[in-house]
Order: structure tokens, then C-alpha cells, then sequence
């Protein structure tokens, strides 16, 4: 039998966290159980609502609070696709808990609701209530006021049908205006602390069994005794397989609880970011590097989503149409896989060798992404096409970096890559070819358009056509183009429709 | 009498609890000991023959405790809303992708749900038809073309001094309740069954489920507290879960609830009809349109299910505000082999009168004119030009003051020229603006379903219940029903609690739909509050004096005879002297008449009016555009409850603009449904609401004896998101710098935009224009 687990682990133990600030232990479920489904099947808290099983509605939201470090972090996540062990030594509040912390009376954020008329039929209210409420104790506590793109950002993951949002950002804006309800977040700490433990989860039910092993090494180890064991990160593909497609998956390895994996640092050369770290978290970190990102992270999935779901995840699951591997490699990203046999380093384009394939072998993993510093020498810009602006799938996304000669025109040196155009997130190597050592000017951005031909044939799906794919990887490298140029270069506003969208919450 | 009545902005009757989370949906209500769990196996391809359905790997499923197909129905294996086309459960054909062909019941829902996806079927298979274009070629029809003729339009066409004549595409919409279908069937003794539905139409839901059963309708009670979200969907689509769900039940006489996954409600129900268009139009050196023909083909799919009424309203609302007077109106209900289309708000209306829009956008860009200006040339008179090519004179025409206060505070004009200087100096993103009217009728076309019921009962503790027959699905009903009974009363809106919809309680009721939920129900309940208050008044005069005309309810009391007294005290008094405290009400709406052959009469009780001004910003690189501001003036006549009804305005917009933008309905070369999830199908989001978003109710007391003068609100914004539709249309007439027609299709994606953008830029560059 493996070792890891003998050693680390709590065999058979039980899961233990809070619901609505009050400890529940469990241990007769399946591991694969959503959140959501134990709420409403087995502890009959209905109002959190099941819209799609999926991660894109967002009737589903709860609110989970965790610690990092000594802090309390809260954050909404999507129930539906949430396995229960994964909450284990967290707090899990759903909508049941407002009314209660409210001594049976509304909380701010529902009689926010009810003021502004913020509901209709109902069914997508509690998830609203809950992304608000995990803005409001940010804000209550700081005493501060939430940014209308925060809002929008918060409730990017809630789907509404029949207001049309407008009187739930209004009662965003007014919810903090009335007598305040405070989340006391000292005693909440006390008590995440008290649930913490050394050892690390192996959660086994007839069903199957649950690793959350706490150190890389336990993960390796687990990675290597169980190759044929599902990686789970943030669930928010994984939780698919479950409702969607019925896999069964045994064992599943929960990285979530693997504290180095979440690491966030700089050396001179790169930011490192742990395979682990959310997408929130990651966010963060490049923010400061890249703003030419920011739009690229406010359209990617949902913040419910973007909270639970890793980079690492993103970039291991590999998908063609991911919206962070073109970015990256772009920038010349390199990823660091690691097994019990040691571990290895590559550009992050070379991870990718087919659909769905990749260049890692079973027992690796994904551990560490490499994202070298930004150069001032380099233009660099990430664009997204889909048919909508918040959590939507790319049907083309591009990002493109570009040096040129100092003081000329020549480029000397050129990164694009795409994703929605081929098998895999690939780069443009015609495309750069055809741009490298030329000037960049108008006549050499048309030769590279067309050189884009050479690189990609792309599909036709529901997203968009093979033929308005291409016209659109063209127009948006024109775009980059119009950005960039030496003489006349355009501003993001004048090519962007979207540039205000994030640009109004820098000032 | 009746004070006069204020319009008041109660929050939703049931806010509180659906903040809280305490709202029960039928899925929250607490399951009866023993209840199974009921999953859906669909067919897999568009058209065949099942030649073996091998459920030997379902039966052997975890769980599962029976499974059943057609033979397991006892009655009639047919849920079709007119016609009898649409099985319950495939009986040897399947005809779409998604279509149930049979049931496993299980003791969990994963179980059933996993165990469903293991059936073996080998099917013959037969050619599909899946477009409306390819359903017209082969004359595959669910009901017989409709066509209404009026003047002589195919010898004014040839004779107008200009003529215009072409092709558009608009897609279908799925309606999209957050609250997928449900149904939740409980046997009871004696073969009677209660069942929690949620659903527009509870009395189809009692008679689907009698008639499968073969059981009498006084065995079937069907409830429905409230949904989350209709729209339409929810109207005949419920039938099948419905029946299905009955069906086992029956059979295991065992609880059963039927919950279909969310791709699966995508799979097996209807949508918005998507329509293909082919128009001509003549029209003068002004703009005034001579004559007009379009053909309609609407892809209804495998079955009628209200296709019909969907096509006749379309053709009543191709005029939508303007007069026609010599018109060729033709719809055909293309049968396809996809899923049966049926009602969405606005119920073909929007489909018909966006056709008139896109003429009229043409002829303005023909001439060189603001589409505006077309517009209002082309509107209703108020004394002429004012009968519709239906026959009806529209008597209460407000679309000129509407037009004219709109024009107005959106400042048009101005921001006309403002766009058009800034796509001067833009070279790659355009802006487009436009104005568009909305003239909607009210009533269903189907004249005997304008009768509605209702239940008010007094208790001795004052407090008062209402029934009726409508449906809550979000609209805010139940309130201005509520509203409606404690303005009778003279009491506060806090005493009345309206309770679910209940075939049980009042009977024969028609859907939810139409908008005419408030105007039927809220009639009803009135009727009913008036008989409680004419007896309490009876009382009162008995008792103190006076005349029963200055008898006042008003503030909790009654005044104007000898003495004041609280409503309770005379709910007392009249209990003592056996005084009926409770009464049923009935409504009919008046002075209907249509005659479905000639497709003329008098359909519609009133119009509701409405108009939209939306800005947008487009992206000519990538067809990316973003709204930018919207302003809305809409006429709700006289509000029973202003502020429901600018949350229905608002979010009609919404809606109406994800169907003409965002929500795109795929379907592959074999006929699926590719877009089955909120992964692929966009809604909109939160994003796109726009920032800057102005709306008002138009004053406007309807003409006609409505419940307090109020209109109906909830279909006819929906027809307000063609502004948003226009506007990009507007934004890539930039790009060829508005000579060009843009070929813009519907849903205008970022495809279709940067698809027509090129087209209009190619255009123009070989255009004899230059540029």
C-alpha cells in the first residue's frame, strides 16, 4: 500500500467545517457530493437553488471562508460544483445564515434587495444575496465603499432573467447605508483555528476515496501511488464531470490544502505563482505587472469561479480554448512539472501537444508558473472575443508581445499566440516569421494577417464560424497594430469598446 | 364608491422571502416519505424509426425501480396544447434530437439520471428537415399557411416609386427561467393525484395528466405556488414533465418528482420561434410606405404546439405603430425536426413587428433620412389611417405625444449629430443610435380564454385571502392582485395574502400569458371584493344609517353613516348576523370578436404603447459592441403598482435585447441543439446593462374600463430591445458610411455584426460612391 497517506493522514476520518458558524462533522457521503446537493438533500437548507449544475448561473452561491495565514478570507463559490470534503476546515455560509446573524430580521444586503425591488420571480435572489454579501463584509469592515465595477465584478457569475440587473446594483450601492450587521470575524477565526489539524484529509467512503494531501511531497507521493487518480483543484471542470458527463471519480487528490502550491513570488528574472493559486489570486499578482490584462481577468469565467479555480488548473487541463495560456505564453511563460522523480521546466507552448494532450507524464504535476517580469522595451496586449462580456467562453483569444529596434521600426522580436484556433493553445509561428526583422508598419501587419492562414484552421462551432475565427485573429492583431505603431498609435479607447470597463476603477 | 386609487410601490408580495431564501419553489417542498426520482432518455438523432429500445443496462442501474415507455401510459400519449401531435413519450418515431422516449424512476436523482444515459437504441433513420428555409421548400407544414390580404398591395408594390425587397434571418430565443421544469406528482386515495407543477397553466397541466391517466378532472389538482420565470416556457412545455412525472407515478403509485437537468430542459422543450423573413416594400420620395408584403416562415418543429396563435399574432404585429394600408401578410409554420417552438413573451408579436422595423430602417437609409422621421410618417393617425390590416381601428393612439416626449428627454436630435461627428473621427469604432415605437395588442387572440375566476375570502380576524386563477412567475401578479382587493376593502395591502393557484380552488382557468394576468385576474378578484364589500356595506347601513353611495372603506374603516368603525368591527358585526364574508368573482373581457379564417375582428380589448432610444458603441474590427445608454418611456395607463411594473419595462428591455444580441440557438448538421447550457447560451449579464439607463412610465390611464385603468406590461417591452437591435444596425451602417444596407441578421453576435460590417465596407469600396 502507498505510504503517503499511512504516514500524513487521517484514514477514515471525517469532514469537519462550519455550516452557517456552527461545526458539522461528516463522514457517510460520497466524496464527489456537490455542496450544493448535501444542502438541500440532506440538510434540507433549500435556498440555495440549483440553475444549471454547472458554475454558470450562479442560484447557487454560498460563501466560503477560509484561512490564509491569520486571516479570514471569504469568498462566493459555486455550490454545484463544489465536492463537500473540499470544504473541510472551512465556513460555509449560505443564505439561511443572514436572517440568523440578524437576530431573525433582514440582513442590510436583503432589505437592500427588497427596498431597490432587486427581485422578481426569486429563484436567482439568495445568489445574488450571497456574491453581495461577501462584498458587504468587505467593505463593513473596512468601512468602505464597494466601486460600481467592483459590483459588477462581484455579480459577474449571477445569471438574472428578469430584472435586467438594474435594481440589484442599486441595492448594491445602498446596502452599506443601512444600520450595519457585522460579521465577527475574530470569533470566526478562533474557530477555523480550532478545526485546523495536522494532519492532512483521507476521506474514504464506499463510493471512493478523498486525498487532501498538505505538503507537495504527500501530493507527489499520491500522484505516483494513484496515476489513475483525479486531480482536483478548484472543481470548476471536475465538478462538471460529475453532473454533467457521470464519471466516476476514484480516488480523487484535492490540492486545494497543499499550502506551497499557493505561493505567490518575485525573483528578478519572474513572478512565480503556485499551481495552486486561485484565479483571484493570480489576478492579484499580475495585476501590478500587466494592467494590459485587467480586461482579460474580469472576462475570464466568473469571480465565484476566478475564486475557486487555479492557474494551474487552467494551464493542466490545457483546454484550446483556455483564456490563460495564449496570454502567457505570449509573454514566455515557462511551467515547472514535478513527479517523485524529480521535476522539470519547459516553455509552456511545448506542454501542449494535442487536443487534450499533454507532455506530462502520470505521475507529474503541474507545480509552478514562471512569468517573466515585464520588459519596458516590450508592447504587450491580450484581446478576447466572445459573444458576451462577462463568463463566456473565448471564441478567439490572442495575446501578442512585440519588441522593436530601439529608435526604429524593425521588430526584433515577437511572441502571438491564440487559443479558439487550433487543437491547442499554439502560437503564430508564420505570423511572427512573417513580422520578425520587418519594419512594423501597415504593409508588413497585412502580410502577417494573411500568414495567419499558414498557422491555424480553425473549427466551426456554436462560438463562431472557422471563417469569422480567422477574420477576427487577423483584425485583432490589426488591432495590436493600431495600438502599437510608432506614429499615431491608438488608444485603447479608440479601438476597445470594452477599455472603460476596467479603465474607470484604476483612477 | 371606490376612492380614487393611488398607485403604490409595494415591493413584491413574496420579497422577503425570496431574499432569505425561504420562497418555496416546488423543488423545496418537503418530499413525501418514499418518493422517487424520475430521469428522461432522449432521442439521440433528429428523424427514424426505433427499431429496438434495449433498457435491460437501465433496469440494472443502482437504484433504479422501474422504467417505462408509451405502452406504461394508460390514456392518451399526447400533451399537445391544440393538437393532438406531441407524445408524452415516443412511440416507435422519434422527430427530434432530445425528443423522451422513455422513463427511469429511481430512488435518487443522480441514480435515475445516470441510469438514463444507458439505454440502447437503434433507430432507421429518416430525412430531417431543420431549417424553416428547408421545411418551405418541402411545403412541411404543422398547420395550413395563413395569409391576410388587405388593398390591392401587389399592384402598388409595382407602381411605387421606389421598392425595396429582401431577406432577413432572426433566431429563436430559449426563455431561460433559472427555475428549470419541475413536476412533483403525489397519488392520493381513490386514483386522485396532487401535483406540484410549476407552470403557467395549471388547468392544461389537470387536463394533459386526466387525460394520459384516463382519469376525470375533478382527480387531478394541480398547484403552483409560484415559479421562478416563465416567459412562455412554461405555458405547454410544462405538459410533458407533467404528464411523464404522472405517468410513474401512477404506474409505482409511489411519489415522483421529475426534475430534468438543465441541458436537458434545453434538449426536450421549445423555444421562441426563430423566423425567416422574405419582404418587399413600395414606398414615396418621403418615406411613406405604399404597400408591403413579407412572408413569413417560422420554424416550429416537430409538433404544433402553439404555433398557430404565435403565427397569428406575428401577422397581428407586423404593423406594429405604423398604418399599412395596402398589405400581404403571409406566415407559414414550418415543421422541422427540432424541438417544438411555442410561446415566449411577446409570443410571435416581437418577430412580426421587428420585420416592419427593419423595412422601415431600409427605406430611411434609401433616402438618405433619419429613421425617426420615417417613423413618424409612417405611425397611426389618430381619426384616419387608422385601421390595422386586421381590421381593427386603434382608437387609443398615444405613440405621437409618446414619440414626441421620448424625442425629447433622450435628446435625440442632438445625440444624432453628436454620432455621427464622432464616427467622423473614429476610424474603427462606430457609433449607432436609434429610436424605436412599439404599439402592442392585449388580449388572447383565442376569445373564450379572456375569462378569469377568483377566490376572496374575509376571516372574522379581518384578515383576507385571495385565489384566483393566474399564475406567479415573477410578474408581480399575486401583488397587484392583493393591491387590487385591499383598494376595494379600504384595508392595508399587509392584511391580504394571495395563496398558490390551485385548479382545486378556482377551475377552468386560462395560462398565464398574454400579459393578461393582472387584467383578467385582477378583474376577477375585484368582482369578488366588490360582492364582500357591497354585503359589508348592507351591514353597516343596517346598523348606523345612512346611503349605501357614501358609504366609505378607506384606511382600515368604514364611514359615512351614523358612525366610524374599523373594518374589523364590521367584519364582526356582519359574521354575527351571518353575513357571506367571502365570494367568488368572474371576468370576461369585453367586446372580442375574431374570425380565424378571414384572420380579422376586433382581437385586441387595448394597445399598450411604448418606445426605446439606445445607444452603442461597435467594434468594426471584431463586431464587439457595448450599450451605452438606453432611455425607455412606456405605457403602463394608469400604474396599479409603478414600481413592478419598471422592474417588467426594464427587464422586458433586457430580454428582448439578449434575444436580438447575445443568445444564439446552434444547432449542428444533424440537428442538435448545440447550445444547451449557460456555458454556450449567453443571457444576458450583468455587464450588459448599461451604465447609463433611464426609464419612465408614460402617464396614460387606458381608455377602456381596465382594472384601475391600468395596462398590461409585461410582453410589450420586450419589443423595446429592437432599439438596441437598430442602433448597432446604425453603428455598422457607419462603417460604409450609411449608404449601404447592412445585411444584419439577428442574434446580432459579434459574427454577425463583423459579418455584415464586412459587407458594407465592401460595399462601399466598390461602390459607385467612392470611399
Amino acid at each position: 500500500m502507498p505510504t503517503a497517506d499511512a504516514d500524513n493522514s487521517r484514514q477514515n476520518a471525517s469532514v469537519r467545517f462550519l455550516l452557517n458558524d456552527k461545526p458539522v462533522r461528516m463522514a457517510d457521503i460520497e466524496p464527489t457530493k456537490s455542496v450544493l446537493a448535501w444542502l438541500r438533500e440532506h440538510k434540507r437548507l433549500t435556498g440555495t437553488k440549483e440553475g444549471c449544475a454547472e458554475g454558470d448561473c450562479g442560484a447557487c452561491t454560498v460563501v466560503v471562508g477560509e484561512l490564509a495565514g491569520d486571516e479570514v478570507v471569504l469568498n462566493a463559490v459555486n455550490a454545484c460544483i463544489q465536492f463537500v470534503p473540499t470544504l473541510d476546515g472551512k465556513a460555509l455560509f449560505t443564505v439561511e445564515y443572514l436572517r440568523q446573524q440578524n437576530n431573525g430580521s433582514l440582513h442590510p444586503v436583503q432589505q437592500a434587495m427588497v427596498d431597490q425591488h432587486g427581485s422578481q420571480c426569486g429563484f436567482c435572489t439568495p445568489g445574488f444575496i450571497m456574491s453581495l454579501w461577501s462584498v458587504y463584509n468587505r467593505h463593513q469592515a473596512a468601512e468602505t465603499r464597494p466601486q460600481r465595477n467592483e459590483i459588477r465584478s462581484a455579480l459577474s457569475g449571477n445569471l438574472c432573467r428578469c430584472t435586467g440587473y438594474k435594481p440589484i446594483l442599486q441595492a448594491a450601492e445602498v446596502m452599506l447605508e443601512q444600520p450595519a450587521v457585522s460579521l465577527d470575524m475574530p470569533a470566526l477565526r478562533e474557530k477555523l483555528q480550532e478545526l485546523q489539524q495536522d494532519e492532512s484529509l483521507h476521506y474514504s467512503h464506499p463510493e471512493g476515496e478523498l486525498f487532501a494531501p498538505k505538503t507537495l511531497d504527500d501530493l507527489l507521493q499520491l500522484r505516483a501511488d494513484y496515476p489513475q487518480a483525479t486531480i482536483l483543484a478548484g472543481g470548476t471542470d471536475v465538478g462538471l464531470w460529475v453532473n454533467k458527463q457521470f464519471r466516476e471519480l476514484n480516488p480523487v487528490i484535492y490540492l486545494g490544502e497543499v499550502a506551497e502550491l499557493k505561493t505567490i513570488s518575485r525573483d528578478e528574472h519572474y513572478l512565480q505563482i503556485g499551481a495552486g493559486a486561485t484565479l483571484t489570486a493570480a489576478y492579484q499578482a499580475l495585476h501590478e505587472l500587466y494592467p494590459q490584462m485587467d480586461q482579460m481577468w474580469e472576462r475570464f469565467a466568473s469571480q465565484p469561479i476566478r475564486n475557486v479555480g487555479t492557474l494551474g488548473g487552467n494551464i493542466a487541463n490545457g483546454s484550446p480554448i483556455g483564456d490563460s495560456m495564449p496570454a502567457l505564453i505570449a509573454l514566455g511563460t515557462r511551467v515547472v512539472l514535478q513527479s517523485v522523480r524529480g521535476e522539470r521546466e519547459m516553455a509552456l507552448e511545448d506542454l501542449y501537444l494535442d487536443y487534450m494532450q499533454k507532455d506530462m507524464a502520470e505521475d507529474e504535476v503541474v507545480t509552478l508558473i514562471k512569468i517573466p517580469l515585464p520588459d519596458p522595451q516590450q508592447q504587450f496586449r491580450c484581446y478576447k472575443l466572445s459573444k458576451r462580456y462577462d463568463s463566456d467562453i473565448s471564441a478567439v483569444f490572442t495575446g501578442m508581445a512585440l519588441r522593436l529596434e530601439e529608435g526604429a521600426d524593425t521588430v526584433t522580436s515577437v511572441r502571438i499566440a491564440f487559443g479558439g484556433m487550433a487543437a491547442t493553445p499554439k502560437r503564430a509561428t508564420h505570423c511572427e516569421h512573417a513580422l520578425l526583422g520587418n519594419a512594423w508598419d501597415e504593409t508588413t501587419v497585412r502580410r502577417a494577417m494573411q500568414a495567419l492562414q499558414q498557422d491555424y484552421s480553425p473549427l466551426s462551432d456554436m462560438r463562431a464560424s472557422d471563417k469569422n475565427r480567422m477574420q477576427s485573429a487577423m483584425n485583432l492583431l490589426y488591432r495590436f497594430y493600431l495600438e502599437t505603431r510608432r506614429v499615431d498609435p491608438l488608444v485603447a479607447e479608440a479601438v476597445d469598446v470594452f477599455a472603460a470597463n476596467t479603465g474607470e476603477e484604476k483612477q | 364608491m371606490t376612492h380614487h386609487y393611488q398607485a403604490k410601490p409595494h415591493p413584491h408580495e413574496s420579497a422577503a422571502l425570496h431574499v432569505s431564501g425561504e420562497a418555496t419553489y416546488a423543488d423545496d417542498i418537503r418530499e413525501v416519505s418514499g418518493t422517487l426520482h424520475a430521469a428522461i432518455g432522449m432521442s439521440e438523432v433528429a428523424h427514424a424509426r426505433i427499431k429496438s429500445l434495449d433498457l435491460s443496462a437501465v433496469k440494472q442501474m443502482p437504484g433504479v425501480v422501474a422504467v417505462l415507455t408509451s405502452q406504461d401510459i394508460p390514456g392518451d400519449n399526447d400533451c399537445g396544447p391544440i393538437l393532438h401531435d406531441d407524445p408524452i413519450l415516443a412511440d416507435g418515431l422519434v422527430q427530434y434530437i432530445g425528443q423522451p422516449v422513455f422513463v427511469v424512476v429511481a430512488e435518487s436523482y443522480m441514480q435515475a439520471r445516470r441510469a438514463a444515459r444507458k439505454a440502447a437504441i437503434e433507430y432507421e433513420e429518416l430525412p430531417a428537415v431543420l431549417t424553416p428555409e428547408q421545411a418551405r421548400d418541402a411545403q412541411s407544414y404543422v398547420v395550413p399557411p395563413m395569409q391576410l390580404v388587405r388593398g390591392s398591395p401587389a399592384e402598388k408594390l409595382e407602381k411605387a416609386p421606389h421598392r425595396r425587397s429582401g431577406t432577413l434571418h432572426v433566431g429563436g430565443q430559449e426563455q431561460f427561467y433559472l427555475e428549470g421544469q419541475i413536476s412533483y406528482v403525489i397519488p392520493k386515495e381513490d386514483q386522485q393525484f396532487q401535483v406540484h407543477c410549476s407552470t403557467q397553466h395549471p388547468t392544461e397541466m389537470q387536463h394533459v395528466i386526466a387525460h394520459a391517466l384516463k382519469l376525470n378532472f375533478n382527480q387531478v389538482q394541480v398547484e403552483t405556488r409560484r415559479m421562478g420565470g416563465g416567459f412562455g416556457g412554461k405555458e405547454s412545455q410544462s405538459a410533458i414533465f407533467a404528464c411523464i412525472a404522472a405517468v410513474c407515478a401512477n404506474h409505482l403509485n409511489r411519489p415522483v418528482k421529475l426534475r430534468p437537468d438543465r441541458d436537458d430542459d434545453f434538449m426536450i422543450t421549445g423555444k421562441r420561434h426563430c423566423f425567416y423573413y422574405e419582404y418587399d416594400v413600395g414606398f414615396d420620395d418621403d418615406g411613406r410606405i405604399l404597400a408591403a408584403k413579407v412572408e413569413m416562415v417560422l420554424r416550429s418543429g416537430f409538433s404544433t404546439d402553439l404555433s398557430p396563435p404565435v403565427a397569428t399574432r406575428a401577422i397581428c404585429h407586423f404593423d406594429n405603430a405604423y398604418y399599412l394600408s395596402d398589405v400581404d401578410i403571409a406566415a407559414l409554420c414550418g415543421k422541422t425536426n427540432t424541438q417544438s417552438n411555442t410561446a415566449f413573451r411577446g409570443f410571435g408579436g416581437p418577430q412580426g413587428a421587428i420585420a416592419i422595423e427593419y423595412i422601415i430602417d431600409n427605406i430611411a437609409r434609401a433616402l438618405g433620412k433619419d429613421p425617426l422621421d420615417i417613423r413618424k410618417l409612417n405611425y397611426y393617425g389618430l381619426t384616419e389611417r387608422n385601421t390595422t390590416p386586421y381590421g381593427q381601428v386603434v382608437v387609443d393612439n398615444v405613440i405621437h405625444e409618446l414619440t414626441e416626449q421620448l424625442e425629447q428627454s433622450s435628446d435625440y436630435r442632438a445625440r444624432r449629430e453628436a454620432v455621427q461627428a464622432f464616427n467622423q473621427s473614429s476610424p474603427v469604432l462606430k457609433k449607432g443610435l436609434a429610436f424605436t415605437p412599439v404599439k402592442f395588442g392585449i388580449s388572447f387572440n383565442v376569445v373564450h380564454f379572456n375569462q378569469a375566476g377568483a377566490l376572496v375570502h374575509v376571516y372574522t380576524d379581518g384578515s383576507v385571502l385571495v385565489n384566483h386563477g393566474g399564475t406567479e412567475m415573477g410578474q408581480g401578479l399575486n401583488t397587484k392582485v392583493a393591491q387590487v382587493v385591499a383598494n376595494e376593502l379600504g384595508i392595508d395591502l399587509s392584511r391580504v395574502r394571495a395563496t398558490a393557484t390551485d385548479t382545486s380552488k378556482v377551475a377552468n382557468t386560462s395560462a398565464t400569458a398574454a400579459s393578461s394576468g393582472a387584467d383578467l385576474n385582477g378583474k376577477a378578484a375585484e368582482n369578488a371584493a366588490q360582492q364582500i364589500r357591497e354585503r359589508l356595506t348592507e351591514c353597516y347601513i343596517s346598523q348606523f344609517g345612512g346611503q349605501a353611495e357614501k358609504v366609505v372603506f378607506a384606511d382600515n374603516k368604514i364611514s359615512g353613516g351614523g358612525k366610524e368603525i374599523s373594518f374589523n368591527e364590521l367584519v364582526t358585526l356582519a359574521y354575527q348576523q351571518r353575513v357571506q364574508l367571502w365570494s367568488d368573482g368572474f371576468y370576461k373581457t369585453p367586446d372580442l370578436h375574431w374570425d380565424r379564417e378571414t384572420l380579422t375582428g376586433h382581437p385586441f380589448y387595448y394597445f399598450a404603447y411604448g418606445a426605446a432610444v439606445s445607444e452603442v458603441l461597435v467594434d468594426t474590427l471584431t463586431g464587439e459592441w457595448k450599450l451605452l445608454r438606453t432611455d425607455l418611456l412606456h405605457d403602463a395607463g394608469n400604474s396599479i403598482n409603478p414600481a413592478i411594473d419598471k422592474g417588467q419595462v426594464e427587464g422586458a428591455f433586457i430580454q428582448g435585447m439578449g434575444w436580438l444580441t447575445s443568445e444564439e440557438l446552434n444547432w449542428n448538421d444533424q440537428g442538435k441543439l448545440m447550445t444547451h447550457a449557460p456555458s454556450t447560451y449567453k443571457i444576458p449579464a450583468v455587464n450588459d446593462c448599461p451604465d447609463d439607463f433611464r426609464m419612465e412610465l408614460f402617464e396614460n390611464a387606458a381608455h377602456v374600463d381596465t382594472i384601475l385603468r391600468s395596462k398590461a406590461v409585461g410582453e410589450p417591452p420586450l419589443l423595446l430591445g429592437f432599439s438596441v437591435f437598430f442602433a448597432i444596425r446604425d453603428a455598422v451602417a457607419a462603417a460604409g458610411n450609411y449608404i449601404h444596407q447592412p445585411p444584419l441578421q439577428a442574434p446580432a453576435t459579434p459574427e454577425a455584426i463583423l459579418s455584415a460590417v464586412t459587407a458594407v465596407q465592401k460595399a462601399a469600396a466598390s461602390g459607385v460612391t467612392g470611399q
